[in-house]
């Protein structure tokens, strides 16, 4: 066993680390797998595995995947690569805000379509009661907007109620 | 004394670019094309009762009414449009990159520039963001990420130091340097800008963009393009800049449309003189298409 071998098996939160393809080549057991990533948008979803053929995907601190629409042989040294897509290294994974509203327009499943009053509800982070007999767990939050229907972000959905998860930062009143 | 009247004799018409300088802009917002249309943004303006306008020359511009803020509008929300004065569109439009090429933005942030080159690559090929400040290069992420942007690369370094070792040393297509400049273009936006004016500020600022300009040069392979733009008036910013990479580097400046009125750049300036090519720069003055100032040149490596 060779020192650099030792090196790929610690998750090193400082640098991106390239996602396995698959649990075969995993070194670091807790780190997602490319196929487990696509896998889980096509599952949750709907999304066709295609859309993200021509990408490759890593990991930047614990459980944080970004997705990266080119490919770099060693990107240690930079600061970001493409876009926060999907945290993971936990029970439910989570995608984030940005990648719901890249990649939700194509979602065929688990998608909530809020009404006007909720959509700006949402946006300023508030809970909502939408009426919802699908899934429990993280939905895609949408609303219609100038002839179709536009993700605004993560929503958990619970008991009922819809948890707003826009970011801080993010959150408006209109 | 206005500083900016030291270019009186540059313009047609020095009383109406005064007045201009003093008027205040109207706020900008440029579609998005990797997440919205012209049209479907007009179409959500309409819904919201939002009052916009075109601004003739480019499709994908919309001049706001004066009581809109666009960063409390579902469009912005949604990353379909992001606020970028009308002239600060035109460099990405000289570079022109292509869908799978490698392009660097050298002085990135807060990423206007960035995001559009991304748009104009259909978000495909590499797009290197570089700055060298860490405060600026967060709300460059987070514009990015809100437009969608996900063939990007953010880096900070110095640019006039930037290595090309993360990128395998392989040189870029093509590279957009907007350098850091004395801003008198963008006093319309920020009365204060010329406040601290001096012709020191100005010199010391030039040396740093030579130096910038010099490593773009240097990453940018045979062939490439690489676009210089400042928004600012001084020819010692502008066109003596160029002079220098035309006597130092192997490169030509090219011609380019540009769909905007404008006037050539300089070729004499307090005494010195410039290459007979620089007429094919671009400058960019208030008063003839009610915008910001700007200039704009685009270069061919090696040829």
């Amino acid at each position: 066993m060779t020192s650099e071998n030792d090196s790929s098996r610690k998750n090193d939160g400082q640098v991106f680390n390239r996602l396995p393809a698959t649990a075969a080549e995993r070194d670091d057991e807790g780190r997602a797998t490319r196929k487990e990533v696509v896998e889980w948008w096509v599952d949750r979803f709907g999304l066709d595995p295609e859309t993200f053929e021509n990408y490759t995907f890593w990991e930047k601190g614990a459980g944080k995947v970004w997705a990266f629409a080119s490919d770099l042989e060693s990107p240690a040294d930079v600061e970001g690569l493409g876009m926060t897509f999907l945290r993971t290294r936990q029970e439910h994974w989570k995608p984030t805000t940005d990648a719901v509203q890249r990649f939700g327009r194509e979602a065929t499943k688990n998608v909530v379509v809020l009404d006007a009053d909720d959509a700006r509800a949402f946006l300023r982070g508030e809970d909502t009661d939408p009426e919802w007999d699908g899934d429990w767990g993280y939905l895609i939050a949408a609303h219609d907007i100038a002839g179709g229907v536009e993700p605004i972000g993560v929503g958990l959905y619970l008991y009922d109620e819809l948890r707003s998860q826009m970011p801080k930062g993010r959150q408006r009143e209109l | 004394m206005d500083p900016l009247a030291r270019y009186d004799s540059l313009v047609d018409d020095s009383a109406a670019f005064h007045a201009a300088c003093e008027r205040p802009l109207p706020s900008v917002v440029r579609v998005n094309d990797i997440k919205a249309t012209p049209d479907r943004v007009r179409q959500a303006f309409d819904e919201a009762g939002i009052g916009y306008e075109s601004v003739g020359w480019h499709d994908g511009l919309f001049r706001l009414a004066d009581d809109v803020k666009p960063g409390n509008t579902w469009p912005f929300v949604h990353g379909w449009v992001y606020g970028q004065e009308e002239v600060s569109a035109v460099p990405a439009l000289a570079v022109d990159p292509q869908p799978g090429e490698r392009v660097l933005d050298c002085c990135a942030a807060p990423g206007s520039k960035t995001t559009q080159l991304a748009a104009l690559m259909d978000d495909r090929g590499l797009l290197v963001a570089n700055d060298n400040n860490l405060g600026r290069l967060s709300a460059l992420r987070s514009n990015a990420e809100r437009c969608g942007v996900s063939n990007l690369v953010v880096t900070r370094a110095d640019a006039r130091n930037f290595s090309l070792k993360p990128f395998s040393g392989e040189p870029f297509d093509r590279t957009l340097v907007d350098v850091p400049c004395s801003c008198e273009g963008t006093v319309r936006k920020n009365p204060d800008a010329v406040d601290d004016w001096s012709l020191d500020h100005i010199e010391g600022i030039a040396g740093v963009q030579k130096a910038i300009l010099g490593r773009s040069l240097e990453v940018t392979r045979e062939g490439g393009t690489v676009v210089y733009s400042t928004c600012t008036f001084a020819p010692e910013e502008n066109e003596a800049v160029l002079q220098y990479a035309l006597d130092e580097y192997d490169c030509r400046l090219l011609e380019y449309d540009l769909e905007l009125e404008h006037t050539p750049g300089i070729t004499e300036w307090d005494g010195d003189t410039y290459d007979e090519s620089m007429t094919r720069a671009k400058r960019i003055y208030p008063h003839h298409n009610d915008t910001g100032g700007f200039f704009c040149a685009k270069l061919e490596v090696g040829a």
